[in-house]
Parts: structure tokens; sequence; C-alpha cells
């Protein structure tokens, strides 16, 4: 491709045109990644950590999946917001588009942190579900995800609909912070909430490396995910243009 | 001025407005008030009389006493700090339930100064130790280290590697 002396114009894939063809090649390269990292991260959270805990049994281990798909419901909403802000100031077509793809992963990823936290609820707390602040923020966390989409699909004209739906991004951003430092203290008579703290100092490194790897590999999915979801919406918007007229997908 | 500068202006102001917001959110949540009340905050009568709230502290050491012939059990919860409350339950109790450990119980305290509960939840704390590693470290009487080393954990819980 480029030899290594050469410099790589980064914002030449800023152009819906080039970046199609580049996240074609990236999506295989994420799948493989994502498949392996999961397997990897759950091999280990379910056969080289102990069963019992200190005070918990086996449903413990649903803390891989439920802790990697909260992080990263967490993170991709910091990612959309930034997507969002660089095409509110650029303008750029790609930002936004890849905004709106990002916002698609987010929400499956705050629902699946939700119902394995109520599976986890209910086995160890003795409830599916609880309005204790970090649930209940969470909770809210997913309605932005769904009004986001909502209101970027309820307006035709795409350039105001991703003005505005990034606007709604950027306010719902105060959300994520509250969700993370609101019910961390460390007291356990003063904490006013049911969920735990957040804290990874009191995790035996089994453990911690099955919940560690996993997240990365729930990362290597988002990004696949995110990547096709960008390609068909390209593809969707530039359908006029001559270059995606001729590429052979569409052809066919 | 250029346009994008105006743009990027406003979107750090934007930016800062959502931080504070988030900041005061953050701020807000941090009283108790918002979710559960403690022991000591019911004696000294700062809970409304008749009000169902939640009652969150440590159940006390061998308080816990169930009924013979009925399913009531009774236990105390404790701040650690003096104030006591007795609770009345008929419901289930978790798997995570124990004394000395946490709960949040929701009811409404009656005319004998007992508290009614109609759901006990037991907390769990952010603690991921292997049981037979922290009866190691118990006997040592030691707290267990930040970060453990994995060989460690599988030399005492004879685990294959």
């Amino acid at each position: 491709m480029y030899p290594l002396n050469m410099k790589i114009n980064w914002f030449k894939y800023s152009a819906p045109m080039n970046f199609y063809p580049l996240a074609g090649k990236l999506i295989p390269i994420f799948w493989l990644l994502a498949i392996a990292l999961i397997g990897l991260g759950l091999y280990w959270g379910f056969f080289k950590t102990a069963d019992i805990l200190n005070d918990q049994k086996q449903y413990y281990r649903i803390i891989y999946v439920h802790v990697a798909s909260a992080w990263m419901a967490m993170w991709l909403y910091a990612v959309m917001v930034a997507w969002a802000m660089i095409g509110l100031i650029f303008n750029t077509r790609l930002s936004f588009m890849m905004a709106s793809a990002t916002a698609v992963t987010g929400t499956v990823m705050t629902v699946i942190a939700l119902v394995t936290g109520a599976i986890w609820g209910k086995t160890s707390w003795g409830t599916w579900w609880d309005w204790d602040p970090k649930l209940t923020t969470f909770l809210i966390l997913l309605f932005i995800y769904i009004g986001y989409i909502a209101l970027q699909s309820a307006i035709d004209d795409t350039r105001r609909s991703d003005k505005a739906s990034a606007l709604l991004a950027l306010v719902g951003l105060a959300i994520v912070p509250v969700i993370y430092y609101a019910v961390n203290c460390p007291d356990p008579n003063e904490c006013a909430s049911l969920h735990q703290e957040s804290s990874l100092k009191r995790v035996e490194s089994n453990i911690l490396i099955g919940m560690l790897v996993t997240t990365l590999g729930f990362w290597m999915y988002s990004f696949a995910t995110i990547l096709m979801r960008a390609r068909n919406i390209i593809l969707e918007r530039e359908r006029n243009t001559s270059w995606v007229s001729k590429l052979e997908e569409v052809n066919r | 001025m250029k346009p994008r500068n105006k743009r990027i202006i406003f979107v750090v102001l934007a930016l800062v407005m959502v931080g504070a917001a988030s900041a005061l959110i953050s701020k807000a949540m941090k009283g108790n008030l918002a979710y559960l009340h403690t022991p000591e905050e019911v004696l000294t009568g700062k809970v409304p009389k008749g009000s169902t709230f939640r009652l969150g502290g440590l159940v006390k050491e061998g308080s816990f006493k169930r009924s013979e012939t009925e399913l009531e059990a009774r236990f105390v919860v404790t701040d650690n700090r003096g104030n006591e409350i007795t609770v009345v339950t008929n419901k289930i109790l978790p798997d995570l339930f124990k004394e000395g450990k946490s709960q949040v119980s929701r009811g409404k305290m009656g005319d004998d100064g007992l508290f009614y509960a109609d759901e006990v939840l037991a907390k769990h704390d952010s603690e991921y130790m292997p049981a037979e590693l922290k009866d190691v470290l118990d006997k040592e009487h030691m707290r267990a280290p930040a970060n453990v080393d994995g060989s460690e954990i599988k030399a005492m819980t004879g685990q294959k590697s």
C-alpha cells in the first residue's frame, strides 16, 4: 500500500468515498479480534477463576458480560458525542454518520448491561429492579440513546436531523459522569445505593483478566458493527453519487 | 470571526455547561435522601411518620431471629455507631442476606418502634475474592492486598493452572 517513508493523509479518509473501502477491509479484522478476545475472556472467566467467592456463588460470573457491556455503553456514548462534536464544528458528513452508527451499538450494550444486571440482581440482591441511583441513571442513558435515534429518524432532512441529534447527544453527556461517580462512596453505612461501588481495587487478578479481556472483545465487536452500519449509512446517503453507482456490490 | 471558530466556541461552552450540570446532579445524588435512610436519620426524626421508605444499614451480628410458628423474621439494622432499628418481615430473604452484611429494606415504621418491611434486599460489595483465599488472609490477620498475584491464589486454592 504505502511506502513507509510516505506520510498518510488521514483527512483523505474523512471523505465517505475513501472511508467506505477502508472500513470494508477493517471489518473482518475487528470481527476476528472480537471473537478471539471474547472467547478468551469468557474462557478465562469461567475456567480459570474460583467457583465460590467470599460472599457470592457461581452466579457472580455474569460480571464478565455485565461489566464489559456497561463500560462499553458509557464509553460508546462518549465516542458518539465526540463524533457529533467534530461534525458540529467541521461540518463533516462522515462524522455524523459515525455518530449515528455508534448510537445503535451503544443502545445494544446498554440493553445487555441492564438485562444481565437484572438477572444478577435477582439472584444476589433479591430483586430484578430497584430505583437505585445507578440503575435509574443507567435507564436514563438508554432513553437518551433511544431519543437520539428517534430524533435522527424523525427529521427527513439529514443535515437538520444530524445537527439536532448531535445537540441532544451533547446535552445527554451530562448523565455519563453521574452514572460513574454518583453512587461511589467507600463507606457502606453511607452508601445510598443498592448497587456496589464501581471499584477494581478488591478484585482478584484472574477475575480481573476475564473482565478486561472480555471488555476489549466487546470493544472490537463495537468497532466491527459500527463500521458495518456506517457503510450502510454511507450507501444510503450517497446513493445518488457516481462512485456509489460504480461499486461492484451495488451493480450486482 | 470565522464561522468555524464560532462553532468551536459554541461547542466548548455547551461542554462546560454540560459538565456543570453533571457535577450538580452528582452532588445532589450524594445525599442519602435520594435513595435510603440510615438508622440515625430515622431515630432523630428526619423521616416523616407513616411514610414508606428504604432503611439501609448492616445486619447486626447475632440479632437474626426466626419465629418458630410463623414465617416472621426479626433482625437489627445498625450503622455501627450505636443507632439501631429492629426490622420485622415475613418476606423471603435473598441469598446474600447475612449477619454483618449490608441490607436495604423497604417498609414503614410501626407505632411500636419496629420497622415493618415489605421487601428485604441484600447488598454486596465490590470485593471479588475467592472464598478460600479470604479465609487464609483472615487467619493471618492481613487485609487482602490491592492486587494479588494470580500464582499465589492458585497455590492457596490448589487450582490447576
